[in-house]
């Protein structure tokens, strides 16, 4: 019983990572290809680390699993706000397949100081085509 | 009031672990439990009162984000095979009624790690957050989704 869900749990993280490398190769920007991949490799991560601890049944190893996984849940979201937010400010191209862009010149050119309301600067990336 | 009540409720774990003189999980818990009967039994004043609602409401706040954290990644793994032309994405001013750093932080890791969104960026005057959507159907719908599911429960247990 233990080693099926064992298998079980490892099987599905390992097919959560592997979805968001697909969805890294065939996604048409960066924005997505951050969103598709920040989502599936948490929970990935945590199932396999999960099991890692069934398999174990140690209470020092699942006490560091429950405590990596924390800190991947911690890390992985605010890494991927900061990758964005570096992309947009590079002037990254953005997908020509994108509807809306209220981010569009919000940036301070200079100061890089991000407005509430409506602000005109230079920062605006220019969409592109597919795949970059 | 909450914070110390809980630290107590904590201590009485502890020693409920201690005079059994077994550190299991289960005993640990078992003992929480114990704690959180006994200083339901012994508090009167109402805002002390609080606390009993409010440990049963986090621990519903935390199963639904885990429901919502599987569901997105569900989400993901099927949008990782769609093809191109079912995209269609887009980056939306979502304005904020939470007021505080601890409540903007975690309502942008919540919205990071539910189905399709990614959070850009948090304005300088903390009035609103840019969000980047993977499927925007409705804008206004989006909006009003993201302020019912997630920020009013939210506020809810934070104030």
């Amino acid at each position: 019983m233990k080693d099926i869900l064992i298998m079980l749990l490892s099987t599905f993280g390992a097919m959560f990572i592997l979805s968001s490398s697909i969805g890294l190769l065939r996604k048409p920007d960066v924005y997505l290809r951050i969103s598709v991949t920040a989502k599936a490799s948490t929970l990935g991560i945590s199932l396999i680390l999960v099991s890692a601890a069934l398999f174990f049944n140690d209470y020092s190893v699942t006490t560091r699993a429950v405590a990596i996984i924390l800190f991947v849940f911690l890390t992985i979201s605010i890494g991927g706000h900061l990758l964005a937010r570096a992309a947009y400010i590079t002037k990254t191209p953005i997908w020509k397949g994108t509807k809306t862009d209220d981010l569009q010149g919000q940036y301070d050119a200079v100061t890089h100081k991000l407005y509430s309301e409506k602000h005109h600067s230079a920062i605006k990336p220019e969409k592109s085509e597919n795949n970059i | 009031m909450t914070k110390s009540l809980f630290l107590t409720n904590l201590i009485l774990a502890i020693i409920w672990v201690m005079a059994t003189g077994t550190l299991t999980e289960e005993n640990f818990i078992f003992g929480f439990f114990i704690g959180f009967g006994i200083l339901w039994i012994i508090t009167f004043k109402k805002e002390e009162r609080k606390y009993f609602s409010g440990i049963p409401k986090w621990f519903g706040f935390g199963v639904f984000i885990l429901l919502e954290i599987i569901k997105a990644n569900f989400q993901a793994l099927k949008e990782s095979f769609y093809p191109k032309s079912k995209l269609e994405p887009g980056i939306v001013k979502v304005p904020l009624d939470a007021k505080t750093d601890i409540e903007i932080s975690i309502l942008s890791n919540i919205i990071s790690l539910t189905p399709g969104t990614l959070i850009m960026d948090v304005s300088d005057d903390k009035k609103v957050i840019y969000v980047h959507v993977m499927h925007l159907l409705n804008k206004d719908k989006f909006i009003n989704d993201i302020k019912q599911k997630f920020e009013k429960p939210l506020l809810e247990l934070m104030r």
